[in-house]
């Protein structure tokens, strides 16, 4: 079993962390230099900034925050939100961004997370799949933050995507999101057990428990939390040392 | 001074952050005069082998990157810059590296059940043999790793450090004289990386003593 990835996620939205339960009723929760610093601090493994309105407005105003945390905080930076085109890539980066999430605009057009990977490596190309359960074992990709429908299936999507070139899938659960009532493995599972590259589990973390709870069931291979750490139920060194008592690697 | 090649693939921003960080003289450069006279040279790299080595020919570098590590000063490459120092690559069909390093980049073994590739995360380097670069670390520390493709030196010669994945040890660290490749991302890897990158800044002579280390 590789070492625990503990993954803190920011939604940004404008100049806010914001955080929402199922993807609506957004509060704000802090600025995302102090939380981003803080979870650094306390020994968090990587980031994702997640630009939330990006696609409704269509523009990227996550960039400055991305170079302001790349001043000084030496963990890897994933951004998403509004990336539609080669160029948004390739600003994210510039600015100190290691990594893209890419959603709508690659359910949109599947050829353009070919390019991504071809322009720049699968390995900074992770696909966003939001996921909303609606049946038993099936789930639909929303885009636009949940907001709009597809009709694509989500196990299929991420099949496909990893076929596209994507070098990760984050998966986020949209029934659970928020809810701080724990991941759903059956999607987590379901997506991992299809596809060969590693998945980011997202969206339902609110106790240490629910992080280990993945690690033992070996449903995916990064753990991201926003909630759990916003609200400060848990800090970061106490959701690892949960995972580590159980007899898993973390990082100190 | 240490020059950061800068050939248009790489994450600079961060490299140049780190090392400001840690009170590193250095300069981002894409200058062969530059390159040539610095106390040491890190070559970055994020990307596919055969468009950086495109990217070096075009800015004339090739040789200057060679002259570099033939003089004796200290170089490090990072990711695919540690890649690049090799004789060849199969990513994509074969092409050509710098050949500074005896040997071969080849894709990760894929194994049911076993390690996703990419290889994505924090892992502890395993086969540690002395380096100058560890010298100051943390015990066991964890480096953060992106990549699918890993170099094979051909005779073994100059493995510092490997990651057993799906059958075959990846060799993740390597020297050859002054010149040293990590396949993992100081830059990315917390204070342990920030240290690392501080004692190359060390050896190259390039430690402005003004700011404070890792």
């Amino acid at each position: 079993m590789i070492p625990l990835r503990l993954i803190s996620r920011l939604d940004i939205k404008g100049p806010n962390v914001v955080k929402g339960v199922r993807l609506e009723g957004l509060r704000v929760v802090g600025n995302p230099r102090d939380l981003a610093r803080r979870y650094y601090e306390q020994g968090i493994d990587e980031i994702i900034y997640m630009d939330i309105v990006a696609s409704l407005y269509g523009r990227n105003n996550i960039l400055s925050v991305v170079a302001e945390a790349a001043e000084d905080i030496f963990v890897p930076l994933t951004v998403g939100g509004g990336m539609r085109q080669v160029e948004d890539i390739r600003a994210a980066l510039r600015q100190g961004a290691d990594k893209v999430a890419i959603n709508t605009a690659a359910i949109a057009n599947p050829g353009f997370l070919s390019e991504a990977a071809q322009a720049f490596g699968s390995q900074c190309i992770v696909v966003s799949i939001e996921a909303k359960k609606h049946g038993e074992g099936q789930w639909e990709a929303l885009t636009d933050n949940g907001r709009e429908v597809t009709g694509k299936d989500a196990v299929d999507w991420a099949e496909e995507a990893e076929s596209l070139g994507a070098g990760e899938i984050l998966v986020t659960s949209v029934d659970q999101e928020g809810t701080r009532k724990g991941f759903d493995m059956a999607l987590l599972a379901a997506i991992h057990d299809r596809v060969g590259i590693p998945v980011i589990a997202s969206g339902g973390a609110g106790t240490a428990e629910h992080t280990r709870a993945v690690w033992e069931a070996g449903c995916a291979d990064a753990v991201a939390c926003a909630s759990v750490l916003h609200y400060g139920d848990y800090s970061v060194p106490e959701l690892k040392r949960c995972v580590h008592d159980a007899g898993f690697e973390v990082r100190q | 001074m240490i020059a950061v090649v800068d050939y248009g693939r790489g994450n600079l921003f961060s490299i140049a952050r780190s090392l400001a960080h840690v009170g590193a003289t250095f300069a981002v450069t894409r200058d062969a005069a530059e390159i040539s006279t610095a106390d040491g040279v890190i070559l970055p790299g994020v990307g596919a082998f055969a468009d950086a080595m495109a990217a070096l020919e075009s800015r004339d570098l090739v040789a200057v990157l060679r002259d570099v590590a033939a003089a004796g000063r200290p170089m490090l490459g990072i990711c695919l810059g540690m890649q690049l120092f090799f004789s060849r690559s199969q990513e994509f069909g074969e092409t050509r590296g710098l050949d500074i390093i005896a040997g071969e980049v080849r894709k990760l073994p894929l194994k049911n059940g076993g390690m996703r590739v990419p290889n994505v995360g924090w892992r502890k380097l395993d086969k540690v043999r002395p380096d100058p670069l560890l010298e100051i670390l943390e015990r066991d520390p964890m480096f953060y790793f992106v990549h699918s493709f890993v170099a094979f030196p051909d005779d073994g010669g100059g493995i510092v450090a490997s990651l057993p994945i799906n059958g075959v040890d990846a060799t993740v660290m390597v020297r050859r004289g002054p010149v040293a490749g990590c396949q993992f991302h100081p830059e990315k890897s917390g204070l342990a990386g920030l240290q690392l990158l501080a004692r190359f800044a060390a050896m190259s002579g390039a430690q402005s003593g003004a700011t404070r280390a890792a």
